[in-house]
């Protein structure tokens, strides 16, 4: 554990040169802490904090406040539900129930195996596709439930194709 | 200032980029539109489909990625102009049609008419999108570009006079170009429309200190994405504009702010300033004249109150974004205590036009009081989904049925809501109101950024009211009480509403409730965050009735008001669709051989009903939840 603490630590260093000792770029450095370790630990906000010459607690504010940040870990797959106006219209809440019971997770989680997190999102601005899955990076247009067991089973075989070449 | 410097920098700068356009001339160019919306619809894998294609057969063809042109409900879409043909478009585009379009049209000169969509010059053989009813109610003026060049390579926008504005301001003093500004009546198009050349002047007067421009490409309306758009498909006029009003106010410094979500609107716009900055249109001495002013991207973290100006601010400085009391005015005191000039993406995309055709060519289009082009999105149930462009004062039927094409399916319409969550549902009635700034506000609803859902019978208006409210209660800063905790207590309302719990004293009470919110907040999200409420509630008040007496949703929309039935005379005994279709098994057949759906195990998914063959259509959805039960009766 001790080791992992160095390691965040090193990074947020690092991250930090780049940048100089100003409070307006606190949003700019979290961004990236996230954009490297996939979430904010505790140690890198109060890394962060101390660089700044900023209160932890405004540093933590500013985490929880905006949708981008989170304080666990994502899981491998992220699963970005849209939840936009045209979205929910099309059926954007069958498609996240659908997840929800598949994975056997809730909004918000990520499975105990740390292979996907499931999240909401507001608009992803391809309202003629909805309802519309973001699955890391990749927008899926017109998911139904059918859709959401295709996606979840590719990723299933393509992890069995994977572990028959190792 | 030396008058002929920045021009004829210009002018070698135009000559240059036309050259480094040349390779295209003479050959076949294929056009894949490529903003984010393509990209979904699979445009990357139509490129290399024609990549591969075109290797393969040999062809000497340029393929040039471009934004959108706004035909979502075509996507992927491509263009191709071969020397000889007028430039054609084709929707839909899949594999099998490039194989045949690269076959037939570029070797052996059939452009297959019967899959293009529309061609983009007047010409003897196929009509063009102005023969269209959309085409005659659109006018594009800062969509004009959109689709048609490479948002990452600057020479196309330059080549079609980008930047000669800039280049001509460079000559006039500022103040002329505040006054041409003030002359054309600009007004923002973040929603407000408070008057550009207002908020400029105010700045400009400000002293000789630090000054700053930012755009607020913040577009946090679920349901809008014309600044996504704009910012993908042609960043290189928000940042000419952006430029163009840094000189008349003086500012040396510029931010775009983008909301994180979109990440490749971000790459292009941090593309384009980089190719800016390579031919001196940013940075120091620009053209050659004594004007230096820079831009750079900062990123939003995924907050709606951010589009609010002050909050936006705040979120720069480092904190959260939290909107402050206003005055002072940003302008007079915005980012870092300086006075700042804060304008939406699509109002900076007017000034380049303005300054290079005149204020006078600007007024021509709209209304007296609001004139220009308003720029919209059309989605929810409609024919032709996208991105619109059309004269202020345009009707919102002219622009549902006529530019939208109606709606799908022979459904009835029902509503149109507008402006996101801060706007109002408006119903049928509503439809002849003119679109422009003041028209709006009187119907309860607002222009907002211009985000435009459309409604059918299906929608349940108090499931649409829960959405809009449970998402400006997620998204309330927690600053001011009412806002804070009001929506809270009115989702909570319409929560129980929805689930068939509410009971008629609680209409009162949420009507209160929306009125204070209203007064009692400081900022624009709260004092709009009941409209969506405070209009169905006006319009639609005997759908809340249904809800709550009838414990059923008219529209059948609401899960805990509706169930799914089979029913035993249209189901046919031979057919298992539905069955398989089902997620959680919880269809079963009955003993005689029908299909019936065990209400328990039922997830309300949908599915069984889409896939029931429409020559039985047997799968019905009913509210109250109760009438399943009185079938069963019936037929026992």
């Amino acid at each position: 554990m001790e080791g992992k603490k160095e390691t965040i630590s090193n990074y947020v260093c690092e991250i930090l040169k780049n940048y100089s000792v100003e409070r307006r770029n606190l949003l700019p450095v979290l961004r990236e802490v996230q954009e490297k370790l996939g979430y904010l630990p505790v140690r890198a906000m109060e890394k962060v904090a101390e660089a700044l010459g900023i209160p932890t607690v405004d540093v933590y504010g500013a985490a929880t406040f905006f949708n981008l940040f989170r304080l666990s870990p994502p899981g491998k797959h992220q699963i970005k539900v849209c939840m936009g106006t045209a979205c929910f219209m099309a059926g954007g809440q069958i498609a996240l129930d659908s997840f929800e019971r598949r994975l056997d997770v809730r909004t918000g989680e990520t499975t105990p195996d740390g292979e996907f997190s499931l999240e909401e999102v507001a608009c992803v601005g391809c309202c003629s596709l909805a309802p519309v899955v973001v699955v890391d990076d990749f927008v899926e247009g017109n998911v139904t439930p059918t859709r959401v067991d295709g996606i979840l089973l590719s990723w299933d075989i393509g992890k069995k194709k994977q572990r028959e070449q190792d | 200032m030396d008058v002929s410097l920045t021009e004829r920098a210009y002018i070698k700068m135009k000559a240059a980029s036309i050259n480094n356009l040349k390779y295209l001339e003479d050959k076949p160019v294929i056009r894949v539109g490529t903003g984010t919306c393509g990209k979904a619809a699979g445009a990357l894998r139509i490129r290399e489909a024609f990549k591969d294609e075109l290797t393969r057969k040999g062809i000497d063809a340029g393929v040039v990625e471009v934004g959108c042109m706004g035909h979502c409900y075509a996507e992927p879409l491509i263009i191709i102009s071969k020397p000889g043909f007028p430039s054609l478009c084709y929707g839909k585009v899949d594999e099998v049609l490039v194989k045949r379009l690269v076959e037939d049209f570029l070797i052996n000169n059939d452009p297959c008419y019967e899959f293009a969509m529309a061609a983009l010059e007047p010409n003897d053989i196929f009509p063009t999108f102005r023969d269209f009813p959309r085409g005659v109610y659109e006018e594009k003026m800062i969509l004009e570009n959109c689709g048609f060049i490479d948002p990452e390579e600057i020479d196309f926008y330059i080549a079609r006079d980008g930047y000669s504005a800039l280049a001509d301001v460079l000559n006039m003093e500022p103040g002329e170009v505040l006054g041409e500004v003030k002359a054309s009546n600009l007004r923002g198009r973040g929603g407000a429309g408070f008057p550009a050349g207002i908020k400029w002047e105010v700045v400009r007067k400000a002293g000789n200190g630090m000054k700053y421009v930012i755009c607020n490409g913040d577009e946090g309306d679920p349901g809008a994405f014309m600044d996504r758009n704009i910012l993908e498909s042609n960043p290189h006029q928000v940042i000419e504009g952006m430029i163009i009003c840094a000189y008349a106010v003086g500012a040396s410094l510029g931010y775009l702010y983008i909301r994180s979500e979109y990440s490749q609107a971000i790459r292009r716009v941090n593309n384009a300033l980089r190719q800016a900055r390579e031919k001196n249109l940013l940075g120091a001495s620009i053209l050659g004249s004594a004007f230096c002013f820079d831009l750079e991207v900062f990123s939003g973290a995924g907050a709606f109150v951010c589009g609010e100006g002050t909050a936006l601010i705040n979120s720069m400085e480092g904190g959260m974004g939290i909107p402050q009391h206003r005055p002072p005015e940003l302008a007079v005191s915005g980012y870092l205590g300086e006075p700042t000039v804060l304008n939406n993406v699509k109002t900076f995309c007017y000034v380049p036009l303005i300054m290079r055709k005149g204020a006078d060519w600007f007024k021509k289009t709209g209304t007296p009081g609001s004139p220009g082009t308003a720029v919209f999105t059309l989605a929810g149930k409609i024919a032709g989904p996208g991105l619109v462009e059309v004269p202020m004062g345009t009707t919102l039927r002219q622009l549902i049925f006529d530019v939208g094409e109606g709606i799908p399916r022979n459904k009835k319409f029902k509503a149109v809501q507008i402006g996101g969550p801060s706007g109002g549902c408006l119903p049928e009635q509503a439809l002849d109101i003119p679109l422009d700034f003041d028209s709006l506000e009187e119907a309860g609803a607002m222009m907002g950024s211009g985000g435009l859902v459309v409604l059918d019978e299906d929608d349940c208006m108090v499931g649409m009211a829960r959405f809009f409210l449970n998402f400006t209660q997620q998204e309330s800063c927690g600053k001011c009480t009412f806002c804070r905790l009001g929506t809270k207590h009115m989702l909570e309302i319409l929560k129980a509403i929805t689930r068939g719990e509410g009971d008629m004293a609680s209409l009162e009470t949420l009507r209160e409730l929306a009125e204070d919110v209203k007064t009692g907040s400081l900022c624009n999200l709260g004092k709009t965050a009941p409209n969506p409420v405070l209009t169905t509630l006006k319009y639609f008040r005997d759908e809340y009735e249904a809800h709550i007496k009838g414990k059923c949703c008219p529209s059948l929309k609401c899960p805990d008001l509706i169930a799914y039935f089979i029913e035993p005379d249209k189901c046919s005994k031979l057919c298992n669709i539905c069955v398989g279709s089902c997620p959680v098994e919880a269809i079963y057949t009955r003993d005689n051989g029908l299909k019936a759906i065990n209400r328990d195990k039922c997830v309300k998914c949908d599915n069984c009903l889409k896939a029931c063959p429409p020559e039985y259509s047997a799968v019905i959805k009913v509210s109250p939840p109760g009438l399943v039960e009185e079938r069963e009766r019936e037929m026992k």
